[in-house]
């Protein structure tokens, strides 16, 4: 595409007007936008002409891509998946998108997601679920499920997404996407609605790897606007946009926690992945991450808390929802609240009310963050022996709408794989390795803090040689 | 579920402590939710934690500090054309007494 | 029954940054409503708080100028309620690790008993906004201009025992954090606010009663005015057999009376635990020497240095020393006119008068130290005499110039003591020509004729001449 835009065979305006045409025609299918920015894209791709016309550009001047409706965004509706938001206009972007505008991308739009990223399935939307493009009576994943479908579409090229427990790689897997979770502190938090502060991060949704490590370049780098940011350099991040992603110099060690690889549905792909990937001459190890098992648990009261209290902004006073003609100050609270939220983001929110509680402060919160070093102290250790880990992104394939609607705790279980890298704050990517059933399977990379090098050079050598990324929905497998 | 196995949740003090409306009617079946999820979460207290740090950030690292200067430009204009209620530049809500 | 009273306070000081703690939108004092709080204050989504450097260098300073640990690692803490001048439904302040240990601060009580009152600790807090209830009809008004204000809250240990007591604490850790410059000392504009925990118990009993909490005193006086009713509130209660309830109240200064607060029925739960949004603050003892090099002379020390080597009263050194401002002012013009003992009763007689009647600032004094420092080098040199330097001085406050050289502004007002031995042997002889019986009096050993004449010539000389110059001259004609 932006070698299209390079050889002047379109403008930018063609592309963003022909992406346009082709979402207003097919999200009625997916519901995978909430927002198409038609006035707000075509000024962007108007200028993106007018910078190429100057010479100035970067690999994504005149793009065409997609926000998770979770970024803020100036000019636009941001709602976050909820009613709550359902008329808030930010008056400034996030870090993230404002670096992006100034390497000349253009937003068509704001996707859909689960509320407050709450989810795993996109049903817990304001705006009403998506479904799957390979599957239309399964879901897409959660929480980035509107990107995941989007670029899975075909609709964008690329997408942003956020991944508090897994909501970028769990989608991309079910939608058959590559989806890169950074480093926590890689990109910054700043204009990004906050569902769980210590584990929230953003990053790309992409088809390939290669496109992964160009939008990470662009979306990454110290915001002294976030405390959590890291203040870091690493020069093969910003050489990608003229190098590509680095190659690897030699054949990687690459562990199997043995954790991850129970009763799995869809053993056989990965065995087959890990085959491809041994003909580059890496080697394979089982390792052992003891506690993988309370990951879920720790996971669930850690982000319950932090996001019972970062939701208490949301009080109907100086935006967002407020219900009609309270009676008190007690009313305007609980009515606007109650009624601006849904029933995923109510539970958590009690949730996180009760383990912050006094009284269950300790054996909660406390036992959490203690576990929370465990896990992370698995992770030290088994990167001591291995360079990389290798794991299925999720249990299953894709489930059916409304599969686990009802069974809350069974959901949080779709989390298993992708939360405890989230707990350790690491990178990990998922990208498609293969079929089950016809719908896709996602392949984990976990590397160690800041070696998304790592993983993208693997993944990137590894779509060198298979084509399960290519595979569009309607082609099949 | 008998009584017993239920732990001691009163939606009444959470919800008013989370500021949200949970009618009466449902007050069973949200703890019966909540019940679920943190027998869910109570696996994890098998875990031997003695002696450990509890760890509120992935990466150990300490706080930036910005300088003091005035940096930030106020558009209240923009700001409360998102608000529900405003008069004179003031943010209104009912009446609260003390 | 005899009672004795129970008191600690809680002090929140706005500390005098730029920006706020964690938003680079300004802390200045009397904008717009909500025209000073940016998108950080007032909660919107998706913003994040970065620390301010210079409230932990203030903090720091505060902890060395009362001799407290302070704490290289400390965490910052969501305190969460809900209220509407609290934008994001939590305050972020320090709970479990504030910023500053525990140091004490020693006060001095009007019968110049002192008495030392332990700091528990003190930590860093953002304030919250206002709500204003008489504005509109059924509404309440919120403004968040001061939301995100640096606060330092100090909390004392049980130590006072007399609402005197709490009061002269409380100015004495006014006088302090002025002394420091790390707060305005603003009562009025709210930049010193303070909480009293209050309880009784009887006399020789160990164990505290039950306190309560009287929340937003924002004088001095008010401070013991709240606390004395208080005390009697709850002697009255217990004497007639009731309970204390932990609860708390609000002074109104109007009836002179507390009142309970917030209703009982529901118990707040604040559920701290430590801001996700912000790392550990950590620092190095390097930061803190280099702090502890910055720190001005501390009160104290200055009141013992006027009465050791400037030989003041006790009095006098506590008056001065007690405000800042007038301890520089005191001392630019001790070092100008090297006479400490007539500095110190013109700035505390007749330019605090002045001052008072005017209702100004010794900062904002018309007559500057210079000038008062140049009118007592007139008075030392006899040019002046004590009535001519006051009329001076009120020439030079009249003319609020602080580049009016005051040896011209003598001359102009013609006050310059006549010393001429000619020219008063002159009027001295013209008198005694004039008034030959008087004269023949004081002749007879009359004493009381000195004076006659003495007034005579001060008369004719409108208050200029040397008394001293004229008795003598006087006395060589007899």
């Amino acid at each position: 595409m932006s070698a299209g835009l390079e050889a002047g065979e379109y403008t930018s305006v063609e592309l963003t007007n022909a992406h346009l045409d082709d979402i207003e025609q097919r999200n009625a299918e997916s519901n995978c936008f909430i927002t198409i920015a038609r006035e707000h894209a075509l000024a962007q791709a108007k200028a993106a002409d007018a910078q190429r016309a100057k010479g100035d550009t970067t690999p994504l001047t005149g793009i065409p891509i997609a926000h998770k409706d979770i970024f803020c965004t100036e000019g636009l509706l941001t709602t976050c998946g909820s009613k709550m938001l359902s008329n808030f206009h930010a008056p400034y972007n996030s870090t993230m998108v404002e670096r992006l505008n100034a390497a000349g991308i253009v937003t068509v739009g704001k996707t859909n997601m689960d509320e407050f990223a709450m989810g795993s399935s996109n049903e817990n939307s304001f705006f009403g679920a998506v479904t799957n493009p390979w599957d239309r009576t399964r879901v897409p994943g959660g929480s980035s499920g509107g990107s995941a479908a989007a670029v899975a579409d075909g609709l964008v090229a690329c997408a942003t997404g956020t991944d508090t427990g897994g909501s970028i790689r769990q989608p991309a897997a079910f939608c058959g996407i590559t989806g890169l979770k950074p480093t926590y502190g890689r990109i910054s938090r700043y204009g990004m609605i906050a569902f769980a502060s210590s584990l929230d991060q953003a990053g790309p949704m992409t088809r390939t790897a290669e496109d992964a490590g160009l939008m990470l370049s662009y979306m990454s780098g110290f915001d002294p606007r976030d405390s959590t940011s890291a203040n870091r350099e690493d020069e093969w991040l910003r050489a990608i946009a003229h190098n590509g992603i680095p190659k690897l110099d030699r054949p990687l060690t690459i562990g199997l926690p043995k954790e991850y690889f129970a009763d799995l549905a869809n053993a056989q792909v990965i065995e087959a992945a890990q085959a491809e990937l041994a003909k580059n001459g890496h080697t394979f190890k089982e390792v052992s991450l003891p506690h993988t098992q309370a990951a879920i648990p720790t996971y669930y009261v850690l982000a319950s808390a932090e996001a019972s209290t970062n939701l208490s902004r949301y009080d109907g006073v100086r935006y967002g929802h407020r219900c009609e003609n309270p009676t008190s100050l007690q009313d305007l609270y609980e009515r606007s609240r109650s009624e601006g939220f849904g029933e995923e983001v109510k539970r958590r929110i009690l949730t996180g009310t009760y383990t912050l509680s006094v009284g269950y402060f300790d054996a909660y919160y406390i036992k959490a963050q203690k576990i929370r070093r465990l896990i992370s102290e698995d992770f030290n250790k088994v990167f001591e022996e291995v360079d990389l880990l290798m794991t299925p992104t999720s249990p299953t394939p894709a489930f059916a709408l409304n599969e686990h609607a009802k069974d809350p705790v069974a959901m949080y279980q779709q989390d298993l794989y992708t939360v405890p890298t989230s707990l350790a704050g690491l990178p990990a990517l998922s990208m498609p390795c293969g079929f089950v059933d016809n719908l896709p399977v996602g392949l984990q990379l976990i590397g160690p803090a800041f070696r998304e090098d790592t993983i993208l050079s693997v993944a990137a050598q590894f779509q060198q040689i298979t084509d399960w990324h290519q595979r569009h929905p309607g082609e099949k497998a | 579920m008998t009584d017993q196995d239920k732990t001691q949740i009163n939606i009444t003090h959470l919800a008013r402590l989370a500021r949200l409306a949970i009618p009466a009617s449902s007050h069973a079946s949200t703890a019966e939710d909540l019940d679920n999820i943190i027998a869910m979460i109570d696996a994890m207290q098998s875990v031997d934690t003695e002696g450990v740090e509890p760890l509120s950030h992935p990466l150990d690292s300490k706080q930036l500090l910005r300088a003091d200067v005035v940096s930030e430009s106020v558009s209240r204009e923009a700001f409360q054309n998102n608000a529900p209620k405003t008069e004179d530049g003031y943010y209104l809500v009912p009446r609260v007494v003390d | 029954m005899n009672w004795e009273s129970v008191i600690g306070l809680e002090i929140h000081v706005q500390l005098a940054t730029n920006s706020k703690i964690f938003s680079g939108a300004s802390t200045s004092y009397g904008a717009e409503p909500n025209a000073q709080a940016c998108a950080v204050d007032l909660g919107l989504p998706g913003v994040l708080p970065v620390l301010n450097e210079r409230a932990i260098e203030m903090a720091i300073k505060f902890g060395l100028a009362i001799g407290a640990k302070i704490n290289l690692h400390s965490v910052f803490d969501r305190k969460n309620y809900f209220y509407p001048d609290l934008p994001k439904g939590y305050q972020i302040s320090q709970f479990e690790t504030p910023i500053v240990g525990e140091g004490s601060i020693v006060i001095a009580l009007e019968d110049g008993e002192e008495r030392t009152v332990g700091i528990t600790r003190a930590h860093l807090e953002e304030d919250a906004g206002k709500s204003i209830h008489d504005l509109f009809p059924e509404q309440t008004g919120i403004d968040l201009n001061r939301t995100g204000t640096p606060l330092l809250e100090i909390v004392s240990e049980p130590d006072i025992r007399t609402s005197k007591q709490a009061s002269a604490y409380f100015r004495q850790m006014h006088t302090l954090v002025r002394y420091l410059q790390i707060c305005d000392g603003n009562l009025a504009e709210g930049s010193m606010r303070c909480d009293a925990n209050v309880s009784v118990r009887p006399y020789g009993q160990e164990e505290f009663g039950e306190r309560t909490e009287i929340k937003n005193i924002n004088s001095f006086r008010f401070v013991e005015r709240a606390i004395d009713y208080e005390i009697g509130r709850q002697i009255d209660v217990l004497e007639s057999g009731g309970i204390i309830e932990r609860e708390t109240r609000l002074f109104d200064p109007d009836k002179d009376e507390t009142r309970s607060m917030r209703s009982k029925e529901f118990s707040e739960d604040y559920r701290y635990f430590p801001d996700p949004d912000l790392l550990p603050l950590t620092f190095s003892q390097d930061l803190v020497d280099k702090i502890a090099l910055t720190l001005p002379e501390l009160p104290d020390a200055k009141r013992l240095r006027y009465i050791e080597a400037l030989g003041l009263s006790e009095y006098d050194a506590r008056g001065l020393s007690s405000d800042l401002d007038r301890s520089e002012y005191f001392e630019l013009v001790v070092n100008a006119c090297n006479n400490a003992k007539q500095a110190t009763n013109w700035i505390m007689g007749d330019l605090s008068a002045y001052l008072n009647r005017n209702n100004l600032d010794i900062s904002a004094s018309p007559v500057s130290a210079a000038q008062l420092a140049a009118l007592i080098a007139r008075l030392d040199d006899q040019t002046l005499s004590s009535k001519t330097a006051k009329a001076l001085f009120d020439g030079l406050w009249n003319k609020a110039d602080a580049n009016q050289d005051v040896d011209a502004l003598i001359e102009e007002m013609n006050l310059a003591q006549v010393s001429d031995d000619g020219e008063l042997t002159g009027i001295i002889e013209k008198l005694i020509n004039d008034n030959p019986s008087q004269f023949a009096e004081l002749r007879s050993g009359k004493e009381k004729m000195l004076g006659f004449f003495v007034g005579q010539v001060m008369k004719l000389t409108q208050g200029k001449a040397n008394p001293q110059q004229v008795n003598e001259i006087i006395k060589a004609k007899l």
